[in-house]
């Protein structure tokens, strides 16, 4: 049988001839959530990878409407851009920003914050290569544990990134936003139902959405989506989502993958030793202890 | 029309409602929170159908105008000093992308040390983001600034944003009679915004792309040339607004008793009115001073400024700014028009009411009477030269 959502979406593209890298996770992502939200999308996207591939002059790659805003200003631009809507009598349209893990939650945090604050009616996605892809590979705040970038070089006496991810969809969550959910490109008919609930719900919502960088993370083009899917799998990565003051887990694996493979694959994880991975395993589990205490399971 | 007694805040608040702002994108800073609070009231009193919209910065204050511009609105916010600097990234980026947003600026000292009080330091390091400049000298020529500033930014030759500077304090916070026009006499001069720089569901836009080294140029000798045409746009709506409102204006500068002066003192905002009644006493010792008020900083008024002085024997720049290890930014912007004219005339640059200090009548008299002589490039009002030349 064919896969339902698959048959079901839309065949119109919306954002191509851009020249991201191959196998970018990050184009899937904003490819396949327009595909859902269709022409009357108006996409906000900042200084980022996005960005810097699709909006070159005079080779403009979106076929909705479409600004980028400046780094700091995703969801600043966004609440201008509904409000401006608005005010000229639009109604049938959906105001929705894509910024990376740099642009949301560093440098972009205070604007998502009063954007959500204020309840506006956007749809905010994150796509999360968890580092500075654009510029070459930098920390940012959603870069795991032990990751080298090149700002955190993995040496003998620093292994890479010493800070866990910041947690994004649980600081969205906290402002009682009316609805977030975490994604990842591996499971794609998840995000695409998360996206879809998006924008039938009124107000604010903030979807943060795994999207693999092969340039960034060291793997080959053909294992984006596979490296979407394991991260979920191994649990270093989970489905959810926050409606109406409750969490909802979508995904419980049985039991977990294992972590030490996910990231032997890929270049940025290489370095990690054995209590390097026992220190991410531990704080997985954690998490999970938390999960299963506070979220409603499937 | 009616007749109020407000502050220059106010003032421009009431110039704001006539003009039908769509957004307005607002956040607290003194000397300017005023404007912003008045604006909340005729939302809430339906006196003006606006979104509100209470932003977290003034990076996003502007960053929601441009938003709002490029969905068609007409956008409006305000700010000052820090906050300007603030969101200093998004000028470059309202002007370079043409939206013409109207902005006021309470003119504020910047930090540090901290200063809440008048200068023109804030606005002034602004010059080369794109924007055009004006400051306004009263209450009244504030809330006509409102009105006409979108005339001037929304007009299709120009598409540049215009930030309205008033002296913070002296002019924000101090009260006159000010007049205040009809809707009907509003909507006669300043036409609903109509642009094709927008979004568009039928033709949908990539808006505020990047452009190459190849195009890149291209696009920025455009927006000279908009900044350029304004001259042009400002003295028609100048002329309408003469014929609609019945005030007029005098264009980029206002000259006061220049044609026959020796000694012409060139001065920007809510100062010149006491440098007039400072050249009218000044005259009747004998002294023959005039005054020059720069109105529009960007675009430059070079032609007018050289005609201006062209005869005078020496001539004087006193504004509230100091490019530190250079001089006053103004003074040099009047020195490159004097050299564009081919004239020679000695200049010498005054810079006070920094941080809102006081300047005295008797301290403007004291720069005409040092014209009479041979004073240092760059003096410091209440210190003196800088030792430089």
């Amino acid at each position: 049988m064919a896969n339902p959502t698959a048959a079901q979406i839309s065949r119109e593209e919306f954002f191509y001839g851009h020249k991201a890298c191959a196998g970018c996770g990050g184009s899937l992502a904003v490819r396949a959530a327009l595909k859902v939200l269709g022409p009357q999308a108006v996409s906000v996207l900042p200084a980022g990878c996005m960005s810097a591939v699709g909006f070159n002059f005079p080779q403009l790659c979106f076929s909705n409407n479409s600004i980028i805003s400046t780094f700091a200003g995703t969801a600043s631009m966004l609440t201008g851009v509904e409000a401006g809507l608005r005010a000229k009598g639009y109604k049938d349209f959906t105001a929705v920003g894509f910024a990376g893990d740099g642009g949301t939650a560093d440098i972009g945090i205070q604007a998502l914050s009063g954007a959500i604050d204020r309840n506006d009616n956007i749809i905010y996605i994150c796509y999360d290569n968890e580092a500075y892809m654009n510029t070459g590979i930098q920390k940012s705040g959603l870069t795991p544990f032990g990751a080298r970038t090149t700002t955190t070089p993995a040496g003998a006496n620093i292994h890479g990134n010493i800070r866990p991810k910041k947690n994004m969809f649980e600081i969205a969550a906290a402002h009682d936003i009316p609805y977030a959910a975490t994604a990842s490109i591996g499971y794609l008919p998840d995000f695409i139902r998360k996206v879809e609930k998006a924008s039938q719900i009124k107000g604010t919502k903030y979807i943060h959405v795994i999207a693999p960088c092969p340039t960034g993370w060291g793997i080959a083009p053909d294992e984006t989506v596979e490296s979407a899917k394991e991260v979920v799998d191994c649990g270093l990565w989970y489905l959810a989502e926050y409606e109406n003051g409750s969490y909802t887990l979508n995904r419980k694996p049985k039991q977990f993958t294992d972590v030490a493979a996910y990231l032997k694959k890929q270049g940025r994880f290489k370095h990690l030793d054995d209590a390097d991975i026992e220190t991410i395993i531990q704080s997985r589990d954690k998490k999970w202890q938390f999960i299963e205490k506070t979220f409603q399971l499937p | 029309m009616s007749k109020r007694f407000l502050s220059g805040n106010e003032a421009f608040a009431e110039g704001i409602r006539l003009a039908k702002p769509d957004v307005i994108s607002a956040y607290p800073i003194t000397p300017q929170t005023i404007v912003v609070e008045r604006l909340s009231e005729m939302v809430e009193d339906k006196s003006l159908g606006a979104e509100f919209i209470h932003v977290e910065s003034e990076h996003s204050a502007l960053s929601c105008a441009i938003g709002a511009s490029a969905a068609g609105a007409r956008a409006f916010t305000a700010t000052s000093s820090q906050g300007l600097l603030y969101m200093a990234e998004c000028l470059y980026y309202a002007s370079g992308g043409r939206f013409p947003i109207v902005m006021m600026n309470a003119d504020r000292s910047t930090a540090l040390p901290w200063n809440i009080y008048g200068d023109q330091r804030d606005s002034l390091s602004q010059l080369d983001s794109g924007w055009i400049q004006v400051y306004a000298e009263n209450a009244q020529e504030a809330l006509d600034l409102a009105l006409m500033s979108y005339r001037i930014a929304e007009d299709s030759r120009v598409s540049t944003p215009v930030m309205v500077n008033l002296d913070g304090f002296v002019l924000t916070h101090t009260y006159e009679t000010v007049e205040i026009p009809e809707q009907a006499q509003a909507d006669r001069f300043l036409p609903p915004y109509e642009t094709e720089n927008r979004i568009d569901f039928d033709n949908p836009k990539n808006m505020a792309f990047s452009a190459g080294p190849d195009t890149n140029y291209i696009f920025k000798y455009k927006a000279h040339e908009g900044m350029l045409a304004a001259k042009q746009v400002i003295a028609e709506a100048e002329s309408d607004f003469a014929e609609i409102f019945g005030r007029s204006y005098s264009g980029l500068l206002e000259r006061y008793r220049t044609e026959d002066a020796d000694y012409i003192l060139v001065t920007l905002g809510s100062i010149a009115g006491l440098c007039r009644e400072t050249a009218d006493r000044l005259r009747a010792e004998g002294i023959k001073a005039g005054v020059v008020r720069l109105r529009y900083i960007r675009p430059f008024p070079h032609a007018e400024i050289a005609d201006a002085l062209k005869h005078a024997k020496a001539f004087a720049v006193l504004e509230k700014d100091i490019s530190f290890g250079s001089e006053g930014t103004v003074f040099t912007n009047v020195n490159s028009a004097l050299q564009r004219a081919g004239l020679s005339v000695r200049g010498s640059n005054y810079i006070g009411g920094l941080g809102g200090r006081n300047i005295s009548a008797g301290d403007i008299a004291q720069i005409f009477r040092d014209l009479q002589g041979d004073p240092p490039h760059v003096n410091f009002i209440g210190i003196g030269g800088d030792g430089n030349g």
